[in-house]
């Protein structure tokens, strides 16, 4: 049997407990909550913006379905040859080890934290007339890729394949090689344990590394239009159109913002909700 | 004694706004009474030495110009750091107007001043600093012989021009209007350096782009418009305040020495 002081304090103890975690959460909960208010206010000064009545009207401005068509077929475009071409990279990479997958890893990281700018310049350098790969390229086929669709698909691809590539083997590499080995001693050649063990055993991650690359596709910016330019229907994606309706017409660049950050949370969400919950 | 220097300075900046705000072209009432004997930069050099900074928006064309007047005025002035920020005049006007502090704005052609918000129109005063003209950017020794505008409607060649909200954009269309001409461009440029770096790079074959812009790259070369086809551009200095070392500035740009330099970056007078 507890003694009336004992259950009291028992009683009074929890609060008095909670209260102690509550304080001294405190500064945490500050900093927190100043970190999520820097990524959401920006986010609640656009909406607050908008012009919701007219959001239609605006989105009938000349400048925005050209821009987004034209950045739903290359991210797309982007999208598939990422898959393509950064999944076999990603297992690959997973399944290395020594100095030389270090070096990929590191030199895929390169995109990443490069200024996007910065990317644009080094595509010109490369693909440009008078690029590395470019020159040949012009002389040989007389086929010049700046200022084309296939530069904004270049240049999406040089800054989202090194997300999905990360990403996606970080995913591969949590599945066991243990399944690899019992699959070769079945008779399955690399290619088809690729195929049969390593793309189903890492699909969560491989969806992961998709909206990542897509979502980073689709904002790409810097560049597109140092590299690609900007003329409308050709190479100006939604983010050049935000940025050049920004000048003359801001009701529907905020609109074409509003669709673009639609679009994103959709498929994030619906990735989120399928694969990644 | 520093009050009553920021006093006199007061005083003549206001009459200098009233003096501008009626006049618009002319060099500021106040600024030039302030620039003579001492001046008010060289008044408050004595006693200002308070670290200040100026926060100066100028269009992507006086990126050389401005540039050298502001090491002059912080060698003069160490206490002062010139901010500079350069763009298209549209998107500086814009950020102005979505509350980016700034004690001075200069602006290529006259139509991003419709952007500034009314408060700061009416902040400080406005004068004209310079003119420019449209002219044709070629690689180095024209390989591809471009002689004028019409080179522009030609698919063979690789043309860009600014984007058409952009002032130089803006003037390239009129140019073409002028001239009965429909051009072809591959891209138009955010603003008037990254049109010229597309033919300085060599993936452009012309850009049309100011004068001062040829000019002052050493990696292009310039074809003439005939002046009936041409489009020349005024550049207006707005500044929006009259705190000492934000008309000191002002005076340099608009004295002897501001003109050098923005002679010497292709510029004509007013």
């Amino acid at each position: 049997m507890m003694t009336d002081a004992a259950q009291s304090r028992q009683r009074d103890g929890v609060p008095a407990f909670r209260r102690r975690l509550a304080g001294s959460r405190a500064p945490l909960l500050t900093l927190a909550t100043l970190g999520m208010a820097l990524v959401v206010l920006p986010l609640l000064g656009l909406i607050a913006r908008t012009d919701w009545p007219g959001l239609l009207t605006h989105l009938r401005a000349p400048v925005v379905w050209p821009a987004i068509r034209l950045s739903l077929i290359t991210t797309l475009i982007t999208l598939g040859l990422a898959m393509l071409l950064g999944t076999p990279l990603a297992w690959l990479l997973s399944r290395a080890t020594g100095r030389l997958a270090t070096w990929m890893r590191a030199l895929l990281t390169v995109p990443v934290v490069l200024p996007p700018v910065v990317g644009g310049v080094a595509l010109l350098l490369a693909y440009g007339r008078n690029g590395l790969v470019g020159a040949p390229v012009f002389d040989a086929l007389g086929l010049r890729i700046p200022f084309t669709p296939l530069a904004v698909v270049l240049a999406q691809l040089f800054v989202s394949l090194p997300f999905y590539v990360l990403a996606v083997e970080g995913a591969m590499r949590s599945v066991d090689p243990r399944f690899d080995h019992v699959a070769a001693t079945l008779g399955a050649s690399p290619t088809r344990v690729f195929l049969r063990v390593g793309l189903p055993l890492a699909a969560p991650g491989i969806a992961a590394g998709a909206a990542l690359a897509w979502a980073r596709a689709l904002g790409e910016f810097g560049a597109t239009i140092t590299f690609a330019g900007n003329l409308t229907g050709r190479t100006q994606t939604a983010p050049l159109a935000v940025y050049v309706a920004l000048q003359s017409d801001p009701q529907a660049a905020i609109a074409l913002s509003i669709a673009m950050l639609a679009v994103s949370i959709a498929v994030l969400g619906l990735l989120r909700g399928r694969w990644m919950g | 004694m520093r009050a009553l220097a920021l006093g006199v300075i007061g005083l003549c900046s206001v009459l200098g706004l009233v003096g501008c705000s009626t006049s618009g072209t002319d060099a500021p009432e106040g600024s030039g009474a302030l620039a003579e004997p001492g001046g008010p930069a060289a008044g408050t050099r004595d006693t200002d030495s308070e670290p200040t900074t100026l926060t100066v928006l100028a269009p992507a064309s006086l990126t050389e110009a401005f540039t050298e007047l502001a090491t002059q005025y912080e060698s003069l002035y160490p206490q002062v750091r010139i901010d500079l920020s350069f763009g298209s005049s549209t998107t500086l006007a814009q950020q102005v107007a979505e509350g980016v502090q700034a004690d001075l704005f200069a602006s290529a052609g006259t139509d991003a001043l419709a952007l500034l918000p009314e408060r700061y129109a009416r902040g400080g005063g406005e004068t004209t600093i310079a003119s420019n003209e449209l002219e044709i950017a070629v690689e180095l020794g024209n390989p591809r012989g471009i002689t004028g505008l019409e080179d522009f409607t030609r698919t063979d060649l690789d043309t860009v021009l600014c984007v058409q909200t952009a002032p130089c954009g803006a003037a390239a269309d009129e140019a073409f209007r002028a001239a009965g001409l429909t051009p072809t461009p591959v891209s138009r440029e955010i603003d008037v350096k990254a049109t010229l770096a597309k033919v300085s790079l060599g993936e452009a074959d012309a850009a049309l782009v100011y004068r001062s812009d040829v000019v002052t790259s050493t990696a292009v070369d310039g074809v003439t418009i005939p002046t009936e086809h041409n489009v020349s551009l005024t550049y207006p200095l707005v500044w929006f305040n009259a705190e000492p070392h934000t008309i000191g500035f002002v005076d340099l740009i608009t004295g002897p020495d501001g003109r050098a330099a923005l002679e010497a970056a292709g510029f004509a007078a007013p």
